[in-house]
């Protein structure tokens, strides 16, 4: 039997105000600012522009307040906004070339141009706690040294100019957008890179990781690795120009792989690439290899049946909104399914028993 | 690359490439900044709204391997609004963010750089915003330059 049920306006009404004195925490405790959550937890910040896929930090950190710095909730707030915007447009592609390098690493070379520049960076940290930053103190002044202010050039272009690397072609038709057309696969490598830019950390760094264990066995060099800002350049249509309309933090991973060669190919290396929004390198490095990892069909190597090698399998669960949205709707009321559910093992369990009482009689 | 003074390219004329300069020293200074290079500069014109403040968002594009195909890599928010200065002069704004009066006093700008006192403006709002961006790049540059590998080979013993 069915039984409409309403109710619970009141219990979700309770819940709410709860939830947001929860929220405020201890009220002796001062209240974090929405400027000190982008200033001081910047981080936090880059995840959510990347994964929310908007670049805008004070509404990441805004995000971040308002989930009690539950990130994918945060992710999810931003997502829901972005669908309120109207587009204005789309950029020019970043050229990363002219990036103004906080950071820049490569694993590859020793000696390249622009040098290995470290930037502010938790590699060659002891990771000890620093029980200083539980008390007040000022913090350490960064030093300062000559400026180098010309552009970077590509570590992949050293590779390039001796033929050692496959070349990117560069085309300048107009790659799908996800936000606008549902992925449909077999999906080409532009929308690829859009499903994993805003892909879930975690998700596409086991996915990166299980390639480097032998699910799908490719060993990445990370070529070059680097931060900092570029400028974002807009087509106004009023003006028939383009003008640069603000600046994003971005990290870039280039990886090189190793490739025996084929038939038509000669051996050299194969790339792979992650760009990500603010500083958000692990994520950029992961990026890269599932790109590579992706690629093995339109490369011809190493295809296997690893998770990594699956474009369904890793589009279609990389989406943390996605697998959240899917997986928290099973704790919302089911009780008429879960009715009907009982019903059947109810009669399963008494067919069965009836049938086990008739065999013990005869 | 120093962007700050973009040259010209071929397709554009002398004086687009100038106003494409300026509306981007105005679209990516602080609009604490604008706000008070143009309080400095004293009062402005009046003027009429062609397009009222409009926050919306830019699909920002990469390049595949970073010089390749382009592909989306997700958006950006940006406000864009357009006047009309009482002397007549159309300004135009397309600046990051949601600060509506970042871009209203953008457009402002914009419009009066075309006006009869486009060298005063310059001189007291688009050069300092322009040095401004400028000293913190360099300063971005001299933290980054700090930390460098100096690499050195180890005297081996083997002679």
């Amino acid at each position: 039997m069915y039984v409409a049920v309403k109710g619970g306006e009141r219990a979700i009404d309770n819940a709410h105000a709860w939830l947001a004195e929860e929220r405020r925490g201890d009220p002796s405790v001062a209240e974090l600012s929405v400027a000190q959550i982008r200033e001081q937890l910047a981080l936090a910040v880059n995840r959510v522009m990347t994964e929310g896929s908007l670049y805008d930090p004070d509404l990441a950190a805004l995000a971040i307040k308002q989930a009690r710095g539950d990130l994918i909730e945060a992710i999810f707030l931003i997502r829901a906004y972005r669908t309120t915007l109207p587009r204005i447009g789309h950029s020019r592609p970043v050229e990363t070339e002219t990036m103004l390098c906080d950071r820049r690493i490569s694993a590859t070379f020793k000696d390249v141009p622009g040098g290995q520049v470290l930037g502010p960076t938790f590699d060659y940290t002891h990771r000890l706690l620093d029980f200083k930053l539980a008390a007040d103190g000022e913090a350490m002044a960064a030093q300062m040294a000559a400026p180098r202010l010309e552009s970077t050039p590509h570590v992949t272009e050293f590779l390039n100019k001796e033929g050692l690397i496959q070349t990117e072609d560069r085309s300048e038709d107009t790659p799908p957008d996800l936000t606008r057309e549902p992925m449909e696969l077999p999906a080409n490598r532009a929308l690829r890179l859009q499903a994993l830019a805003r892909g879930d950390e975690g998700f596409v760094l086991s996915m990166a990781y299980s390639t480097q264990r032998g699910y799908g066995n490719s060993h990445a060099f990370v070529g070059e690795l680097r931060i900092g800002k570029v400028a974002v350049e807009l087509d106004i249509p009023e003006l028939g120009f383009a003008i640069e309309i603000g600046e994003v933090e971005l990290t870039e991973c280039e990886t090189v792989n190793k490739f025996a060669g084929s038939k038509i190919e000669p051996p050299q290396f194969t790339r792979g690439y992650g760009l990500t929004f603010g500083q958000t390198e692990r994520k950029a490095i992961s990026m890269a290899l599932v790109d590579r990892a992706l690629r093995s069909k339109e490369l011809g190597v190493e295809m296997s049946n690893s998770p990594a090698h699956d474009e369904e399998f890793v589009l279609y669960h990389c989406d943390n909104i996605q697998a959240t949205g899917f997986l928290e709707h099973i704790k919302l009321p089911h009780y008429v399914d879960f009715q009907s559910e009982m019903e059947l093992v109810r009669k399963m369990r008494a067919e069965i028993f009836a049938a086990q009482h008739k065999e013990a009689a005869e | 690359m120093n962007k700050m003074n973009p040259t010209p390219s071929q397709d554009e004329a002398p004086d687009s490439a100038a106003r494409k300069a300026w509306m981007s020293v105005l679209a990516k200074s602080n609009p604490k900044d604008l706000n008070a290079a143009i309080t400095a500069y004293g009062a402005l014109p009046a003027f009429d709204w062609l397009r009222r403040p409009e926050i919306g968002g830019v699909m920002v594009r990469g390049r595949m391997g970073g010089t390749g195909t382009a592909f989306n890599l997700g958006e950006m928010t940006a406000t864009r609004c357009s006047l009309r200065l009482e002397t007549g002069e159309v300004g135009h704004a397309y600046v990051q963010g949601r600060d509506t009066r970042h871009a209203e006093q953008a457009a402002i700008v914009d419009a009066m750089m075309q006006g009869a006192n486009a060298s005063t403006v310059q001189e007291t709002i688009v050069t300092p915003l322009a040095d401004g961006l400028a000293s913190e790049r360099v300063k971005r540059a001299e933290k980054a330059a700090a930390t460098k590998v100096d690499f050195f080979t180890m005297v081996r013993g083997e002679d």
